[in-house]
């Protein structure tokens, strides 16, 4: 979703697009707990959309995509911005249609800067909490994420669990994070070698 | 395969880029796109590739109207200034392109490819990437690339114009012998007059969206048809209504009832040519050309004077 | 054709996920009416609340920027080993779980903590208190002054900066008139971003401030606090603050933005 918006952002021209464009940073913006504040009184019980996915993992999915949702566009933005459209001309002048340019030369070149995006997003994601900690009702074993777990276990005055399964979860940042750099870095050879 | 582009107009928002401009390529020949920045020479080119839709006017290729067909099947081969590399491909990948597009056969496509390689000469580079290559390398990856397909015509848009001098110079020559050897219908732009003249059968030269001239290089050398193309394509000093080219400036130590006195201001020597800067009795200064030989035989030196003699002028009528 | 249908997916997305929230939390806040939001934002614990919140931010922002500023030209004007290591060590709270971050603190200078005993001695109380929540509003809102200047740096060379020197000028000269002029918009741009973070935090304060109301609640955590006592109005009105803060800060940034544009 992150590369379709930052798509529309770019190549596209339509009225409001700035104001688009300047939305896109409210999640940086606004504080988590409001954040999860109003995506629960819009989609929880008593919302006007009439849909109710309070207590479920579905409202967990939806306050990470919130909070998540500037990272890939404005990591692609740029990357989008300078690309080369010389390169998109030659691929048509050798016959290659639309489909076949974007999978083979814009996609490419854009992926390094998704990966960017992603593995911001997803430190971002696992440690979220104050979006959450309202809508997803922290249910054990069903809707409980890691971060309200650690703060449960903190204000238990249990301090050495919260310790613990912070420690793990940071170690899982760190080694996907960690495998996403290594990734980009096979995907950007050709500029190094 | 013939070219024919019949009154093409091109416009940029309030910019017009191409002012009702016909030209005609014959089959098999190298034609030069020649102008100063802006005349839209490179805007040409792309209409006839298909890279722009002209607001007017018509593209022919051998014959059929082809001015609403997009660039994919136009068969026509494209090489950018700035070479336009697929960067995150291998040069062997790069010239493969276009033939994984026609869905050609994996061992046909290794032939084509190591074939070509070796025809431009960066054979040794083939899994290497873009990056890894000098200008020159990049460039002559291009025109393999371009050249995979087999396209009916090539269209080269300033191909040399990234490069350092020398570079330029050998690739000049070089594009030569290969048209020679190929015979595919080329154009190519630039705003270099040397190149063109050295390379092309016809020179196109434009100005600010009209051709000013089509001819052969000595043709528009000649016979300019009017005074842009003159000063376009050589020097030129204006000698009252005409137009004389300092070579064609003839210098003299004694008055000759035809001449006109002048003062030497500047000789500078350039290697086996000498330039001889003048001031004219009523004013005018204009510099002549004289061998090595003539400058010593007339004993040219500042402060000096002479007498010159325009041997062959040009008038040109208001159009 | 297919321009519609990206531009029908994309903006929906948007509409679901971002706007209609948004939207939302005005309209609940003054559902009652205006005169009940009043109210509910002007109680003693709102005050107070916004008040403690506004005074974190206007400690820990200037702070970061001064830090962020001087640690920017460290990391692109000079060269010491560790260089690399300091520079990863920025971003780290970019990384961590508020929570994660709330508990480390409060693992530190809680009374059995590693500063914690000294601390205490000395009388000066960290955790559950304002410096605590001061110093964790400092950490997570770290990063982005550096961040926005380190590129500007690089970009702008050292070429006015040797010019300025070999025309006599010294060091502090050259970087009030040479060096600050041209970063000053990147710096700008990171103190907006900086203050929005640090008005915005919630789950690392709500760790280390023991959530004592009237004392180390900030316009965040009153939020919260709110809610859970079922008063929605008052959580849904301080929202309203903070998501007019926001909306401050989002004009802000779009207008100190630097380069990239959208045409």
């Amino acid at each position: 979703m992150g590369t379709i918006v930052a798509w529309i952002l770019i190549r596209d021209r339509f009225p409001g697009q700035g104001v688009v464009n300047a939305i896109i940073d409210l999640p940086f913006a606004l504080p988590t707990i409001v954040a999860g504040l109003t995506l629960l009184a819009l989609y929880g019980p008593k919302g006007p959309v009439g849909v109710n996915i309070a207590f479920s993992r579905t409202a967990i999915l939806l306050a990470l995509l919130f909070v998540t949702l500037p990272f890939v566009i404005r990591t692609v933005q740029p990357v989008l911005l300078e690309l080369d459209r010389e390169m998109e001309e030659a691929a048509a002048s050798l016959g290659a249609g639309p489909i076949r340019t974007f999978r083979h030369i814009i996609f490419p070149n854009l992926f390094p800067a998704i990966l960017s995006g992603v593995a911001l997003a997803f430190a971002r994601a696992i440690g979220e909490f104050g979006s959450v900690v309202l809508i997803s009702g922290n249910l054990p074993f069903k809707t409980e994420v890691a971060s309200v777990y650690i703060f449960g276990r903190i204000e238990s005055g249990d301090p050495a669990s919260a310790a613990a399964v912070s420690v793990l979860i940071l170690v899982i940042t760190f080694v996907v994070l960690l495998g996403i750099g290594a990734l980009r870095r096979w995907a950007t050879r050709h500029d190094r070698a | 395969m013939a070219i024919v582009a019949r009154s093409i107009t091109k416009r940029f928002g309030e910019f017009i880029a191409l002012d009702d401009a016909s030209i005609e390529v014959p089959s098999g020949s190298l034609t030069a796109l020649l102008g100063p920045s802006g005349s839209g020479k490179s805007t040409l080119l792309r209409v006839i590739a298909g890279l722009e839709r002209p607001e007017s006017g018509t593209v022919e290729l051998d014959g059929v109207d082809v001015t609403r067909l997009v660039p994919q099947k136009r068969g026509v081969g494209f090489v950018f200034q700035h070479y336009a590399a697929f960067k995150h491909m291998t040069v062997r990948e790069n010239v493969a392109f276009g033939l994984k597009v026609r869905k050609r056969p994996r061992p046909e496509i290794r032939g084509r490819v190591d074939e070509l390689l070796e025809l431009v000469q960066i054979a040794g580079w083939a899994d290497h990437y873009p990056a890894q290559l000098s200008g020159g390398q990049r460039q002559r990856m291009a025109l393999a690339r371009a050249l995979a397909v087999e396209p009916k015509v090539l269209l080269l848009d300033e191909p040399f114009g990234a490069l350092d001098a020398r570079v330029r110079k050998d690739l000049r020559a070089w594009l030569r012998r290969l048209h020679d050897e190929m015979h595919v219908t080329t154009i190519f732009v630039t705003h270099d007059q040397e190149e063109a003249m050295e390379l092309a059968d016809q020179i196109v030269l434009m100005n600010q969206g009209r051709i000013e001239q089509a001819g052969g290089p000595r043709e528009l050398y000649e016979e300019p048809a009017n005074e842009f193309v003159m000063g376009f394509v050589g020097p030129v000093n204006r000698f009252g209504e005409s137009y004389v080219r300092p070579h064609d400036l003839e210098l003299l130590s004694d008055a000759n009832g035809h001449t006109t006195p002048g003062k030497i201001e500047r000789v500078i020597h350039l290697g086996f040519e000498v330039r001889v800067e003048l001031l004219l009795e009523d004013g005018r200064d204009m510099w002549a050309q004289v061998t090595r030989d003539e400058a010593e035989r007339l004993e040219l030196a500042p402060g000096g004077s002479v007498h010159v003699r325009p041997r062959r002028t040009k008038v040109f009528e208001p159009a | 054709m297919h321009r519609w249908g990206l531009r029908l997916v994309g903006l929906s997305y948007l509409l679901v996920v971002l706007a209609a929230p948004v939207g939302l939390v005005f309209y609940r806040a003054f559902e009652h009416g205006l005169g009940p939001a009043w109210d509910a934002v002007t109680t003693p614990e709102a005050k107070h609340a916004f008040y403690l919140t506004v005074l974190i931010a206007a400690i820990a922002v200037p702070a970061n920027t001064i830090f962020g500023v001087i640690c920017a030209l460290a990391i692109v004007r000079q060269r010491f080993p560790g260089k690399g290591v300091m520079n990863a060590l920025v971003d780290l709270p970019l990384a961590l779980s508020p929570v994660v971050v709330g508990l480390a603190f409060l693992l530190l200078y809680a009374r059995t903590g590693w500063f914690g005993s000294w601390l205490t001695d000395h009388g000066i109380q960290v955790v559950f208190a304002l410096p605590g929540m001061i110093l964790v509003t400092i950490f997570v809102s770290l990063p982005f002054v550096v961040r926005e200047v380190v590129p500007v740096l690089r970009e702008i060379g050292t070429e006015q900066e040797q010019a300025a020197a070999t025309l006599g000028a010294s060091g502090w000269q050259t970087f009030r008139r040479v060096t600050f002029p041209a970063i000053r918009w990147a710096i700008a741009y990171g103190v907006v971003l900086t203050t929005a973070r640090a008005l915005g935090e919630f789950g690392a304060v709500s760790v280390i401030s023991g959530h004592i109301v009237g004392k180390t609640e900030t316009l965040t955590l009153h939020v919260e606090a709110q809610y859970q006592q079922f008063d929605y109005t008052g959580a849904y009105a301080a929202s309203v603050v903070l998501a007019m803060i926001a909306i401050a800060t989002l004009v802000a940034m779009t207008l100190f933005k630097p380069k990239e544009e959208v045409r």
